[in-house]
């Protein structure tokens, strides 16, 4: 099916991952129509993410095949939707809602406080791999804004104060 | 498995008569997003097993439903006596309220626990909405059943429309239907439903397609996620009604990837009715076929607008690109497409069941029926909210609203997103519709409504959303790749003080600029919540440029905090409060604040219990 899965080695590291993947994209009505394969492209990444929790190379490539797509169309796609992201991620995934109604009541002050507090930029990792910070639009909890969300924990009517409290709790 | 027009009717039938067998009391837990991240679950669980340990379940039903609308008092509850039809409901609901509300049982007030409101929700009958602020018609089922049970719905009149268009009515006569009832987009054009329907009927092609949008991208506006997270089912049959009219057997639902329970309701629903033979191969025996799909956005506001939703779900880079053709003569695939919003859906299978004379005696002239709006900022009552069109903003902030946080003093409301613009004290009384709300320079959008108030900046505010419009720029065309971020820069430059008259010029001829030559709406709308700030507060924007100053204290490059010395009595709470140790002066001395070093962050300010600290 991939002939160089041989050498590939995020896909041989994980390959109970890597099989999760291939079922997922047995499971499709695959053929030699490119434009009806492409139709199944952001699904393809939407599983793969959520399987690797990012997207290497490897699993694009892997993608690509399937698919009968370029490299290049892959990344094209994976680079234009914020959702997808080829770097792994932080143990602790940090979301500050920077929707309207959090923005009002002060969110920005609390991203900014992340930012300064963890030594990192919007969208990034810390070196040491522990936290990921980033700006997301409206969780949809807007009655309890300002929010936070880290990993699935809601931290509701957030203060910058509270910041260092929730970094604390990471540990 | 319904096979026939006959097994739909016995079916609810059946439903109808089971359901005079259930438990008198009925208490429904409020299980949507925002119920969840209040602390809703605890609460349900504490029901549970209250429930078994007192051998109440033959008393006692517990219904897990989606959003109520009254975000604001999270975790809520409703007890409803099926026998006398009233009910109560409780707000802010601690498990240890649990046991009170169980020995209670009756729709009484229970000493302690937060009563919200009685009998309060609005029947969908025909005179339901005379008289009433709040009326629910694309709500009507939200908050109310348990999206997970497809009973549910069909008891309250689901798949009555499907049924009723399928055995009696011709796609020409939906369509005329939809179409006399006024019934206007709601995902932020407000193109009439019917036409739109009517342009792909006519297209002659063996595939076409029905899709509905539910990518939700305005940051503050939640009210897609509410009715799929409560009323999965009213959308799914919408869609089939579509289908029939236009003579489609495909429907995509594109939802947005950071809905995750609106993603798994909306599964269970499509199983639940492709089971049923309600959605799928040859519905209720009629010979129509129709299925549904979901899927699913990655994170990019454009994908919102329909031409580069459908090339989303083709799979490309979501870029629009220019109508005509417009997706109802070759949309997705290249087939005659029609794209709706949710709530739009939402509204067509009561429009149906009802005819289009009642839906259109509702609202107003130019704008039939009710809108829902997400109700939030600095508000009491934050939520979601249906009020017929037509409503005055009097009426929905400090009625439906509860007025405005904290006793302040209300600025303005912001209508449309990043499209939008905001509405001034003046025009509270302003009855809102698509109409009325262009022409105060805002726009309906999809109905986010955010509440300012005196300490909000409002250069700040249009700063915002340009940051926003810039970050979600596709950047396919120059006005808005381009314009946009200079826009935002001179904005960034008001608020830190460093701009003059000429660039409040050059900011009025950029958003012209933009407004006029951008290719697809998010360009031609961007400047919207710049143009409407500078017409509706431009003293705000001169001070920033003339004075340096912000009056609402929001912009940190324009406050300063200093220390009264006569007031000062040399406590020190400042000093220790102070995140960056800018604050020096021996105890008992009156201290003194390192400018170099003061980040504006405002807790010496709000520290001081003698007022010694000014901020200016
Ligand atoms: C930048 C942009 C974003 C949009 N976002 C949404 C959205 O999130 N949801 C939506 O229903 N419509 C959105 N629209 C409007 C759609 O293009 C389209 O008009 C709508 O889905 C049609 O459905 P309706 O007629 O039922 O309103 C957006 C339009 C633009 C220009
Ligand atoms: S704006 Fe933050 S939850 Fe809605």
């Amino acid at each position: 099916m991939c002939e160089n899965s041989s050498k590939i080695t995020v896909l041989e590291k994980y390959p109970d991952k890597t099989k999760s993947l291939n079922e997922f994209l047995n499971s499709l009505p695959l053929g030699a129509d490119i434009k009806s394969n492409r139709g199944f492209l952001i699904s393809c990444l939407h599983k793969a993410q959520s399987i690797f929790g990012y997207l290497p190379d490897e699993v694009q490539l892997l993608i690509a095949e399937r698919l009968r797509l370029t490299l290049s169309d892959v990344y094209g796609v994976i680079s234009f939707y914020s959702f997808f992201t080829t770097q792994p991620p932080g143990r602790n995934k940090i979301n500050v809602c920077l929707g309207t109604a959090c923005f009002v009541k002060g969110a920005d002050k609390i991203f900014a406080e992340f930012e300064k507090q963890i030594g990192i930029k919007d969208g990034a990792t810390s070196k040491d791999m522990k936290y990921s910070l980033s700006s997301i639009r409206c969780v949809g909890a807007c009655s309890l804004a300002p929010v936070v969300t880290v990993n699935d924990k809601v931290y509701a009517k957030m203060t910058p104060l509270r910041v260092r409290e929730i970094l604390k709790e990471c540990e | 498995m319904i096979n026939s027009f006959e097994d739909f009717t016995e079916y609810s039938a059946s439903v109808k008569e089971k359901s005079l067998n259930k438990p008198e009391i009925n208490i429904l837990v409020s299980l949507g997003t925002c119920g969840i991240a209040a602390g809703t679950l605890p609460v349900q669980e504490e029901f549970i097993s209250q429930i078994k340990e007192r051998e109440l379940s033959s008393k006692v039903e517990l219904t897990d439903v989606g959003c109520m609308g009254i975000c604001y008092c999270e975790p809520s509850i409703e007890l409803i006596n099926r026998k006398t039809g009233k009910s109560i409901i409780y707000g802010n609901v601690k498990r240890d309220d649990v046991s009170l509300i169980l020995d209670c049982l009756t729709e009484k007030d229970v000493k302690g626990v937060d009563v919200i409101k009685k009998s309060w929700y609005y029947p969908e009958t025909e005179d339901a909405t005379a008289g009433l602020l709040q009326a629910k018609i694309a709500l009507r089922n939200t908050g109310r059943i348990n999206p997970e049970i497809l009973e549910e719905y069909i008891f309250n009149s689901g798949y009555q429309a499907l049924a009723k268009v399928l055995s009696s009515m011709t796609p020409k006569s939906i369509i005329q239907e939809v179409l006399q009832s006024g019934l206007r987009g709601r995902g932020g054009g407000g193109f009439p439903t019917g036409k739109k329907w009517d342009f792909a009927a006519a297209q002659k092609n063996e595939t076409k397609f029905v899709i509905c949008n539910a990518d939700e991208g305005d940051p503050g506006a939640f009210m897609d996620r509410a009715v799929l997270e409560g009323d999965p089912h009213s959308v799914l049959e919408a869609m089939a009604i579509a289908g029939f009219a236009i003579g489609s057997h495909k429907g995509f639902i594109y939802i947005r990837a950071e809905y995750p329970l609106a993603i798994k309701r909306l599964q269970i629903a499509i199983k639940q009715s492709t089971e049923f033979g309600l959605l799928g191969k040859n519905i209720m025996g009629f010979g129509f076929d129709f299925e549904i799909e979901l899927r699913y956005g990655a994170g990019a506001f454009v994908c919102g607008e329909e031409t580069a939703l459908i090339h989303s779900i083709e799979g490309l880079r979501g870029m629009p690109t220019t109508r005509p053709p417009f997706p109802a003569v070759a949309g997705l695939w290249e087939k005659p497409t029609i794209v709706n919003n949710v709530e739009t859906f939402a509204n067509v299978c009561a429009i149906i069941r009802k005819g289009a004379q009642w839906y259109k005696s509702i609202g107003t002239e130019t704008s039939a029926g009710t809108k829902v709006f997400a109700l939030a900022g600095k508000i009491n009552k934050v939520g979601l909210i249906e009020v017929p069109m037509g409503t005055n903003l009097r009426d929905i902030i400090y009625d439906v609203g509860g007025g405005i946080f904290d006793g302040k003093e209300f600025k303005a409301v912001q209508t449309g997103g990043p499209s939008g613009g905001c509405i001034t004290k003046d025009y509270l009384d302003t009855p809102i519709d698509y109409e009325t709300l262009k022409s105060l320079g805002s726009m309906m959008g999809s109905g986010g409504m955010i509440v300012m108030d005196e300490d909000d900046c409002m250069v700040n505010v249009a700063k915002f959303f340009l940051d926003f419009t810039v970050d979600e720029s596709c950047g396919k065309c120059t006005p808005c790749r381009i314009g946009g971020k200079h826009m935002y820069a001179i904005l960034d430059k008001i608020t830190k003080g460093r701009a003059s008259d000429k660039d409040l010029e050059t900011l009025r001829e950029l958003c012209q600029t933009v407004k006029s030559s951008s290719l697809c709406g998010l360009g031609m709308t961007c400047p919207n919540p710049v143009l409407s700030t500078m017409k509706y507060f431009e003293n705000e924007y001169r001070e920033h440029v003339a004075d340096k100053k912000c009056k609402a204290h929001k912009c940190p490059d324009l406050i300063t905090y200093l220390i009264d010395i006569g007031k000062c009595i040399g406590c020190s709470v400042c000093a220790k409060k102070c995140p960056v140790q800018c604050i020096s002066g021996k105890l008992k001395e009156p201290h003194k604040i390192d400018q170099s070093k003061c980040i504006k962050c405002g807790e010496c300010f709000m520290a001081c219990k003698f007022a010694a600290i000014s901020r200016n």
